[in-house]
């Protein structure tokens, strides 16, 4: 007798193609994503903010309503969207970019409001669409299109910890930083995103994720380094982990 | 202050007006950032919308504001943020993306002096910002430009029906003078009919497609015939929504053309130049965009000289020129920023144009 191991998730279209670059993690992360909202039967009640950057794309494969924010005002679309219609599921996709240099304005706001949506950011320490530019994570030392040298600190500044900011927010009600180099890994981010759309669904306030990510494009490296790379350098200065649950907590 | 339909005229200050017509609308949604001098309608919503069970947010900045009424509308209820001048710079950003989206967002911009930080005194400077834009692409919003505080109301009430009828941003552009002072108004319900927007908005992907609402056309190509159709519809506007007042022209010699605010004393002024034997009549256009090209242009055929009287360094005056076409001199009216100029004064350069 035959047994179904595998079925794809409501969410997905089926006749999406893939548009991501060899090695990239949005693909894992996006997949991700779906299998939260099918698992939790939120599909159709979603309606997601969607950004600017490679993070867009999402549009393209999961089959939900989408609404497409400027530059950096995801955070603040979705505001909208929720407090319009609160009986909604509501989530943003952004990049570090524009969650957290762009948009962190918004983004920061909205967990003090504790907005009761859920915001995945994608942490892969470049701009990658525009050419692998220094962004607001781009780690000391790393060289980029607009660092030619290497982040140096006189000239740049430090790199940014997102999930850590997010969860001394008193509206947050969960804050987890999450990596997708091994197998065990991307099963810890797949709870993490569940995580957040729960707290979302039981309307404690803003659930967060912040995924560390490869960029092997615009890092210069094969799909195996740029994970390496996760592992021996990303994981060093932006540490996964839980940095608020309020659920534990209470 | 509270939200009241009126069976008989109340003395209220023209941001309240505007408040109050906005619930009466039917807005469930408010988004702002405080600013002077339009901060009464933040003030009044933020109460209201909360007494009513409607959303209120007080906003990071007007960059979010307007961000948020787009997350709103896009979900096909009816929002709206208000702001003045500087800080409606700030959500150029937003209106553009608006336009393409094709969102019924509601802006009450409320004009004060500038440019940048400029002053908190009544001003009309915002003309281009309104009628031009400060976002970038081809792109119009419709503007509307009460004269009293009645007209706050009842254009507050057209500005909801006009941004759902097209999905096009709307701009109430009134003058810290209308939102400061105090006038009798009355409010009827809302007049006109609600839209059907089951087809468009984002309602979650129940039983249908899922929708996507997006600026971004990836492909040249695809852009152009965007961009036509965008066009098509801002044709149908000029067409079908033009909105003036014309006071004396039948015989006119001399045709003053003023909105807003500054209208009042033009009015004023129409009446003394009638007085003294004067051949002078008013054009008051009530929407900016779309302008009354079509009816100056008409005007010109028999009229000697147009004056286009404003609060600003002379802006309206190029719409003016542009529908006279060197048909007729046009003259311009006007002082920076301030109160409009009094109606002996406007009278006093009118002889002194002649």
């Amino acid at each position: 007798m035959a047994t179904q191991v595998f079925k794809i998730p409501d969410s997905f279209k089926k006749d999406a193609k893939y548009t991501f670059c060899p090695g990239c993690d949005h693909g894992v992360a996006v997949r991700l994503v779906g299998e939260c909202l099918s698992e939790l039967g939120l599909t159709e009640n979603t309606i997601a903010a969607c950004a600017i950057g490679c993070s867009v794309t999402i549009y393209d494969f999961l089959n939900i309503d989408a609404l497409e924010a400027p530059h950096g005002r995801a955070m603040a679309e979705a505001t909208g969207i929720k407090r319009a219609c609160p009986d909604k599921f509501v989530f943003t996709y952004q990049g570090d970019g524009d969650f957290a240099s762009i948009g962190w304005a918004e983004s920061m706001h909205a967990a003090l409001r504790g907005e009761k949506i859920s915001a995945i950011c994608i942490n892969n320490t470049t701009y990658g669409m525009t050419g692998g530019q220094l962004g607001p994570t781009t780690l000391v030392g790393q060289v980029t299109t607009t660092s030619p040298t290497g982040r140096n600190l006189e000239y740049y500044g430090y790199p940014i910890k997102i999930a850590e900011h997010i969860a001394m927010c008193d509206g947050t009600a969960y804050s987890a930083r999450v990596s997708l180099d091994t197998v065990a890994n991307i099963k810890k981010a797949k709870q993490a995103i569940k995580k957040a759309f729960e707290v979302q669904i039981k309307g404690l306030g803003l659930g967060f994720v912040e995924i560390l990510s490869t960029c092997p494009t615009n890092w210069k490296m094969t799909p195996q380094k740029a994970h390496e790379r996760v592992q021996n350098e990303m994981i060093k200065v932006f540490k996964p982990g839980v940095y608020k649950d309020i659920t534990v907590e209470n | 202050m509270t939200a009241t339909i009126t069976d008989k005229k109340v003395l209220m200050k023209g941001n309240y007006a505007i408040a109050n017509a906005a619930v009466l609308a039917g807005c469930q949604c408010y988004f702002g950032y405080p600013i002077t001098p339009q901060s009464e309608i933040g003030e009044f919503m933020s109460g209201k919308m909360q007494e009513l069970g409607r959303a209120y947010v007080s906003a990071e900045s007007e960059l979010a504001a307007i961000n948020m009424t787009i997350g709103a509308c896009s979900t096909g209820v009816k929002a709206m943020t208000s702001s003045s001048s500087c800080a409606v710079s700030l959500m150029q950003e937003g209106l553009s993306y608006a336009t393409s989206d094709q969102l019924p967002v509601v802006l009450v911009s409320v004009m004060r002096g500038g440019p940048g930080l400029g002053n908190i005194y009544p001003s009309q400077g915002d003309y281009f910002q309104a009628t031009r834009g400060g976002g970038n692409g081809d792109y119009k919003l419709i503007v509307l430009a009460p004269s009293t505080v009645q007209e706050c109301a009842d254009l507050t009430y057209k500005a909801f029906y006009l941004a759902q009828k097209y999905r096009n941003p709307t701009v109430l552009l009134a003058d810290g003078l209308l939102g400061q002072m105090m006038e009798p108004v009355e409010f009827k319900p809302y007049p006109y009919p609600e839209i059907d927007n089951s087809q468009w908005k984002l309602s979650g992907a129940k039983g249908r497609e899922a929708r996507i609402i997006r600026s971004y056309a990836p492909l040249a190509d695809n852009q152009c015939v965007y961009l036509e159709k965008l066009f098509e519809k801002y044709k149908l506007i000029e067409e079908q929504e033009t909105q003036w007042e014309e006071i004396g022209t039948e015989d006119a010699d001399i045709v003053l053309v003023s909105f807003g605010s500054t209208a009042r004393n033009v009015k004023t002024a129409t009446k003394i130049c009638r007085q003294k034997g004067l051949k002078v009549g008013i054009l008051r256009p009530i929407t900016l965009f779309p302008f009354p090209t079509k009816r100056l242009k008409e005007l010109a055929q028999s009229v000697k000289m147009f004056v286009s009287v404003e609060v600003n360094m002379g802006q309206m005056v190029q719409d003016v020129r542009l529908a006279v076409n060197g048909k007729a001199p046009v003259e311009l009216i006007h002082k920076g920023v301030g109160v409009p100029p009094a109606p002996e004064e406007i009278v006093k350069q009118i002889e002194e144009l002649m």
